[in-house]
Formats: C-alpha cells, structure tokens, sequence
C-alpha cells in the first residue's frame, strides 16, 4: 500500500502519529512527515486506523505500490 | 491568479432595497436568507449586508474555493467585527493555519492530552448531576451552557482554574455571547441593550479574573504538577521584572481561547438531546450502545468514547441539521474566480453549514433526522467533505473538533447511562435563536430527568 496525504488538510493533530509511530511523524513543521510511503501489509491495521480517526481526513490508502 | 475574462457575475439575491440591505433579514431569519440566495441564484450569489456584498458560497464546487483559499485571497481577521469588542482589542478572532497549527501543537488539543480530557468531562458532568435530585426539570441552555464553562476551562486552561469559577462566570461569558449582534456590521459599539451588557460582562470577567490572580501573588505556590495555563502567564515578566501581561489581556485570551468551544459544544448537546427525544427508536439505539459499552461498570475513557457509531452518529446528524454555525466569513483581498463566478476584492465571501449541510443531492431526506446515513458504507460526512461541513473544512476545518466530539461523547456516556430524559414542552417548540451571530437555543427549551431505576446514588459525585 501507498500513502497519500492533503496537506492542505492537515492540521498537525498527530493522531496518525499515535496509531502508527512508525509510519507517521508530526515534528517541528507541525505538519504530518510520512516516515515509510509504502509500509509493510504487517501495518495495515495501525495505517487504516490512522486514516479512519485522522480529525481532517487528511490521509488516504492508495493500494498501489 | 489569472482571471479568465469570461467569468459569470453572480447574481444578487432579491429585496434588500433598505439601507442596510438584507442586514435585518440576517438578523430575524438569516437561514431563509441564505436559503434564497441558493434558490434563486445557484451555488454563488449575493446579498448586501450593511452596504457591502457578501458572495455566498453552497454547494461542493464552491466550498471548496472558499474552504481552500489562501489567506491572501480570503481573510477572516477583518471578516467578524462583532467579535473585538468580546475579546477586545489585539485579540485575533483567527490566526493564520500556521499559527493555529503551532497553537494546536502547543496546546491542550493535541491527541495524546485527550485521553485526560475525557476523563476530566466525565468527572464533571458526574459533578452537576450530583446536585440533581431523582427527578426534575432542567433548562437545556442554563445547564448546559455553566457545564460547558467547567470542561473547557478546566481542559484547556487547568483543573486549578476551573476550581475558582461558579455559576457567575457562566452568567457573564452569556452575556458576551448574547452581544454579537449583526448591527455590529454598521457599529460594533452601537448603543443597544446587548452591547452594553456586552461591554459590563467583559469588565466583571476581567474583575473575577483580577481577583484569582490576586489570590494566587498572595498566597503559597502551586506545586509543579498543579501548575495551569493562569500561573504560567503569571510568571512570564517584562525586561523590567514587571508582569508581561494584565489581567485584561489574560481575561481576552481565556475568552477567545473558550469562545469557540462554548456556545457550539451547548448548542450540540442540547440539539442531539432533542432531537434523541423526538426519535425514540434512535434514542433506543443510542442507549443499547452505551449499555453494551459500559456494561461491568467499565471506566468512560478515550477508546471507549471512540468506539461509539450509535452515539457519534446522533451527534453528527444534530451537528448536521442544527450548526451551531450557521454562516462563515471572509474578506476577499484579490480578484478571484469561484467555481466560474467572478469575486472582486473587498468582496465579503460567505460559506453557509446551515444550507450546504441539507443539500437533497448530498443528503437524501435532507431535513430529516437519519443519524444511519453515518455508518457505513453510507458515511456521508465522508462522502461529501465540502458539504458536509458543521466544522468548516480544508485549511480552516475547526481544530476543536476532536475534542468537541469527545466531550459530546462523554456528557452523553454519562447522562444516559444513568438517567431518562423526556421533553417538558411541545416537540416542536425546540429553536434555535438567530437574533445573534452566536446562535444559541431560544429559551424556554426544558427537559425532564428521571434517575434510572438501575442506577445507584453517587453521593460525593467522584463517579467512582
């Protein structure tokens, strides 16, 4: 899977951040760094998650790779 | 930006021949103003508030200009002047979204603080039912409104402030959001009722805020953990030693910092109470959740309060039918094109929740209350995210709307677990007051409780 993010959206929330810490990061720019754009299938779940609560809907799972 | 020569003029939405235009429109039934405007000229058209023209944007297409737009295109620092005299002055209704990105950052909004906040509200809203006897009535706004007090303040400035405010802070805060009249279009300080009561409300809040700083420079330090939002603006100091900042820059901050978390979360509440108790089936659905939820006597903590569908769902259709903000605002500083219409600097440009969010095409049964059409695979807030948009959207979307879902979710978990509620008026008789830009639910709106046969007395309402 890849990640998409709008960040014209995102507003820095870090919920991402606490649903896959190894795949989002919410630093100084306060704005979302995608960490890993094409993460393992063993993190789906934390990735859906992340996309699911993100407050903006900001994020989006495009499933090529 | 380059203007294509062959964009369409909006066209103007009909009446306003008075001299403040539709102003007094806006000021009795500003919804079926909007809603006119959409009728008779589309997704773009205008209308004239006090002499200046206000391009209303409904519809995707055109939200999605206004929702996007750079603030050197649409501005709202100048778009709200009924607002400087609440916060007063040098207070920013808005800040920038890279501000308000570093402020969230910064602040007691970010996600890891909410699973503390959520423990917080539960406690407080334990703390005003505990008053309550096994039966009684309520006043929706009354109740709410103080409750709303309580939870923000302690969730954004400190549980040690929240300690030192009653019921008259919540009398006084009323007052400043009763003092939003569009009037102030044509004279922020006009002398009508509600301004000077306004203007009163301000100096008794700096007063009472006066006096807890004076409490806390006399008397012993706070230890470390008990620190709040108040004694680490205390201790900020000039060059010179001095305080950095009076108790009346302090009191506008506190104001503007509650201000958007107020009158919305109280409006939403006492919306989806009602509008629970006008569809018993939902109501019902709602509580075999919570019953479900909290079965074994589990804690109201922050995943509870996510896993809620029933109850979210509740809460997004009152937000989605009754916006607790019903018109947005901006200043256009340059030519724009909006969604093939022509917007010409100095413009004002508005976006309407109360108009997009029943539009029949993105909302079937659009003024029905269907809180279903939020599960999946409907999920039409999702769907439609420049319509669906009780929060705003894009770069200005609410940055309070995590926490304010929260909090709605856990007032909830609290009250209907425990009680029974019915209304104690005409199920139609439940509106809202647009007579102010802060729109609020018209008094008398009352309910009644009734303590759950189940539920046990929680005599020092810790909720343990």
């Amino acid at each position: 899977m890849r990640i998409a993010v709008d960040l014209d959206l995102c507003q820095g929330h870090g919920v991402c951040e606490s649903e896959a810490p190894d795949v989002f990061e919410v630093g100084k720019d306060r704005q979302v760094t995608v960490l890993d754009p094409t993460p393992g299938e063993g993190l789906r779940p934390q990735v859906e998650a992340a996309v699911r609560y993100c407050p903006t809907a900001a994020l989006r799972i495009t499933e090529e790779d | 930006m380059t203007i294509a020569t062959e964009l369409r003029e909006p066209r103007r939405v009909s009446r306003g021949e008075e001299e403040n235009g539709h102003l007094e429109e806006l000021r009795t039934d500003p919804i079926a103003l909007m809603q006119r405007v959409r009728e008779e000229c589309g997704d773009v058209g205008i209308f004239d508030l006090a002499g200046r023209d206000v391009v209303l944007c409904t519809g995707a297409g055109a939200n999605e200009f206004f929702f996007r737009a750079a603030e050197e295109v649409l501005d709202q620092a100048e778009a709200y002047p009924f607002m400087t005299p609440v916060f007063g002055e040098g207070v920013v209704f808005d800040a920038s979204p890279e501000r308000r990105r570093e402020m969230l950052h910064n602040q007691a909004l970010r996600d890891k603080f909410m699973r503390g906040h959520a423990a917080t509200i539960a406690g407080e809203v334990e703390r005003a039912v505990a008053a309550w006897d096994d039966e009684g009535e309520i006043d929706l706004l009354d109740w709410l409104a103080e409750l709303t007090i309580y939870t923000s303040s302690a969730c954004l400035i400190g549980p040690r402030f929240r300690e030192e405010l009653d019921k008259r802070f919540a009398d006084l805060y009323h007052d400043l959001e009763q003092g939003t009249d569009a009037i102030a279009y044509v004279d922020p300080y006009a002398p009508i009722e509600s301004f000077r009561r306004r203007d009163a409300a301000r100096v008794g809040l700096v007063a009472l805020v006066q006096a807890i700083m004076e409490r806390r420079a006399g008397g012993p330090a706070p230890a470390d953990d008990e620190r709040d939002l108040l004694d680490v603006l205390m201790s900020i100091t000039t060059e010179d030693g001095g305080p950095r900042f009076s108790a009346d820059e302090i009191t506008g901050m506190f104001i503007s910092m509650m201000f958007a978390g107020h009158h919305t979360t109280s409006g939403t509440a006492s919306w989806t109470l009602v509008e629970l108790l006008r569809h018993p089936e939902e109501m019902a659905a709602v509580d075999a959740e919570l019953a479900e939820l909290y079965a074994g006597g589990a804690e109201v903590s922050y995943q509870a309060l996510r896993e809620m569908p029933r109850v979210e769902g509740a809460i997004k259709e009152a937000l989605r039918l009754h916006p607790p903000l019903i018109l947005l605002l901006r200043v256009a500083k340059e030519d724009a094109e909006c969604d093939g219409y022509r917007i010409r600097a100095g413009q004002m440009v508005g976006a309407s929740p109360a108009v997009s969010n029943r539009i029949p095409g993105d909302f079937p049964d659009a003024d029905a209350y269907v809180p279903e059409r939020y599960l999946a695979p409907r999920e039409e807030d999702r769907a439609n995210p420049w319509t669906w948009i009780p929060f705003g959207a894009g770069r200005h979307r609410c940055v309070g709307a995590n926490f304010a879902m929260m909090q709605l979710k856990a007032i909830f978990s609290v009250l209907l677990l425990d009680w029974e509620f019915e209304l104690a008026q005409p199920a139609d008789s439940y509106r809202n007051d647009h007579s102010k830009m802060v729109v609020q639910m018209q008094q008398p709106c009352a309910v009644r409780y009734r303590r759950r046969s189940g539920a046990a007395r929680r005599p020092d309402g810790s909720g343990s």
